[in-house]
């Protein structure tokens, strides 16, 4: 149930984020999902790939500054109201978000999101006897 | 800890401060009699310097500075003819016209013997091998410390300075075991080992003298870890000698001036009062022994401290503290002074920065912004703008209570800022003075 996130701190700057991508092409990494956080003169991009541990030996290898975390992937009904039971169940349970991020899975037909909390292995406790829809890393990394 | 010249660096104070009257009587008037420069100056200021009765007459002296030394270019300070000059080195001339400085055979004998007092006092005997990676040239880095290494008795290496390839190389199969360079380019030395990952017991440093730019007790700290060595500062200028005018001993806590060759003052560099031991101001530098070009109160620009209690090391001179910063570099921000060395220890004292960062003033209309450049490092970068945000505050924080104005924290990535290999450059002033 514990997905990894890479994170990369990037500046602001005319082509980072294309060496980033040319790095994943080169070895042959897939990226699942991705978010951009922003601000005027930096920014931090966190990527969901197939192949984790590989890339992150990569971009660090390009000198890039990186973080691995822990983040939970919870699958949702692709319809009106999928996101706020989801939300509500959160809520209910007390489980705090730091951020979070979605892509839609054609295999399960269902949304996935990504969700950052402080206690992933606490969260993941709650959310599930709560019943939550929790994904493992498998199936979060491979489509 | 050995001592190079026991009798003259352990002199009591009282037998010092005689040799140092009797030396200053004798260089005033010497620059008097030769120097068409120090004649005026002296006559001018009503100083007959055959009528100075003490060293507390020093102060009534006038001072010379780098504009007197620019406007004698090349050869009007010299105080004898050319055929007894046997050595010319130059400044780098960043800041104007160059300045010449020449050297008698005694001269030179005197800079060789003080820098063997430098490397001893630094941990090196003659058994060491030392490589050199100051430049070699006009610059009086590279042949001021390699004559020195000569008179220890040590083998010198003179590599010169830049091709890192090759330092490493040279380091490791000539078994260097002392290095001489600045400090910022014994940090670059240690981040190379590093990532290429030599394993420093393949290498046989053991000590390091570094100079030329001022740095911190971090980076000390810095280089002592990653070059698993002993680093000791020393310090001088062209204009007065070159290297080893003060060195630091294996105390490090501040540069033992060489008292017998040199009378160091503090001032003011404001109003150019005296100013008594242990405040902080501009340097000021009087040789005693110089030949070739005697310098007489000589404002070095240089802002630092001398302190006066005894050192363990049994040393009699009296120290003075790591140069605080430039007068030169010294910015005014809104009316402020600011010595890029405040924004330094800042970022040093924090554990989640490197002392890696770049300075931009620009100005805004009326206002000057202070932008400060600071690279993340992969101990503190989080997923969580949040706690990114955090930090910069932080940062800004620290910076606007140590220099009493803002600044705007920039985060830039790991080793984007440029590392010299000469003197670093950490201010980009694009400040337009109208």
């Amino acid at each position: 149930m514990q997905v990894k996130q890479i994170s990369i701190f990037v500046e602001n700057r005319a082509g980072r984020l294309e060496e980033i991508s040319a790095i994943l092409e080169n070895n042959n990494i897939n990226i699942r999902a991705l978010s951009l956080a922003d601000t005027s003169d930096f920014g931090i991009i966190r990527l969901i790939v197939d192949k984790p541990d590989l890339a992150e030996k990569a971009l660090r290898d390009a000198g890039f500054t990186i973080r691995e975390n822990v983040v939970i992937a919870c699958a949702i009904e692709d319809k009106p109201g999928g996101l706020h039971r989801l939300l509500k169940l959160f809520s209910d349970l007390s489980v705090s978000i730091e951020y979070m991020y979605s892509f839609f899975e054609r295999h399960l037909e269902k949304a996935v999101i990504i969700i950052r909390v402080e206690d992933p292995k606490e969260a993941i406790t709650i959310l599930k006897k709560g019943g939550a829809e929790l994904l493992t890393a498998e199936q979060v990394y491979s489509p | 800890m050995k001592i190079w010249d026991q009798q003259a660096e352990a002199m009591p104070r009282a037998a010092l401060k005689e040799l140092q009257f009797k030396r200053l009587k004798h260089i005033l008037q010497y620059a008097y009699d030769r120097v068409p420069y120090y004649k005026n100056s002296f006559d001018e200021n009503r100083i007959v310097p055959g009528k100075i009765k003490s060293l507390d007459e020093l102060p009534s002296i006038p001072f010379t500075t780098k504009a007197d030394m620019q406007a004698s270019y090349p050869y009007d300070m010299f105080a004898v003819p050319m055929e007894e000059v046997v050595r010319i080195h130059s400044s780098s001339g960043t800041t104007g016209k160059p300045t010449v400085v020449g050297y008698t055979r005694n001269d030179l004998n005197t800079w060789s013997d003080l820098i063997a007092r430098l490397l001893t006092a630094g941990g090196v005997t003659q058994k060491d091998i030392v490589q050199i990676a100051f430049g070699y040239g006009l610059f009086t880095g590279g042949f001021g410390l390699h004559y020195g290494v000569e008179k220890v008795g040590a083998t010198v290496i003179p590599v010169s300075s830049g091709n890192t390839d090759r330092q490493l190389m040279i380091m490791k199969d000539f078994h260097s075991t002392a290095l001489v360079c600045t400090p910022s380019y014994a940090i670059y030395l240690g981040e190379v080992i590093e990532e290429a990952g030599i394993d420093m017991a393949d290498l046989h440093l053991r000590v390091g003298m570094f100079g030329a730019e001022p740095w911190t007790e971090n980076m000390r700290k810095e280089i002592e870890k990653k070059l698993h060595i002993s680093a000791t500062d020393n310090y001088g200028l062209s204009e007065v000698m070159g290297p080893g005018v003060a060195m630091e001993c294996r105390c490090k806590h501040g540069m033992h001036v060489n008292e017998d060759h040199f009378i160091a003052e503090i001032i003011d560099p404001n109003t150019g009062k005296v100013l008594p031991y242990g405040e902080m101001g501009e340097l000021v530098l009087t040789t005693l022994t110089k030949e070739a070009i005697p310098v007489i109160r000589y404002r070095t620009r240089d802002i630092t401290s001398l302190i006066e209690e005894p050192c363990e090391c049994g040393r009699t001179f009296i120290r003075m503290s790591k140069p605080h910063g430039r007068t030169d570099d010294m910015l005014i921000i809104r009316g402020v002074n600011v010595f890029p060395s405040q924004i330094e220890t800042v970022l040093i004292e924090m554990e989640e920065t490197d002392p890696h960062y770049q300075l931009v003033v620009t100005r805004e209309g009326a206002l000057d912004t202070l932008e400060i450049k600071v690279e993340v490092n992969e101990v503190f970068f989080s997923d969580e703008m949040r706690q990114m945000r955090a930090l910069e505050e932080k940062i800004k924080q620290k910076v606007r209570s140590a220099l009493g104005i803002a600044a705007q924290i920039k985060l830039v990535e790991p080793k984007s800022i440029e590392r010299s290999v000469g003197k670093a450059k950490r201010v980009i002033d694009l400040r337009e003075l109208k």
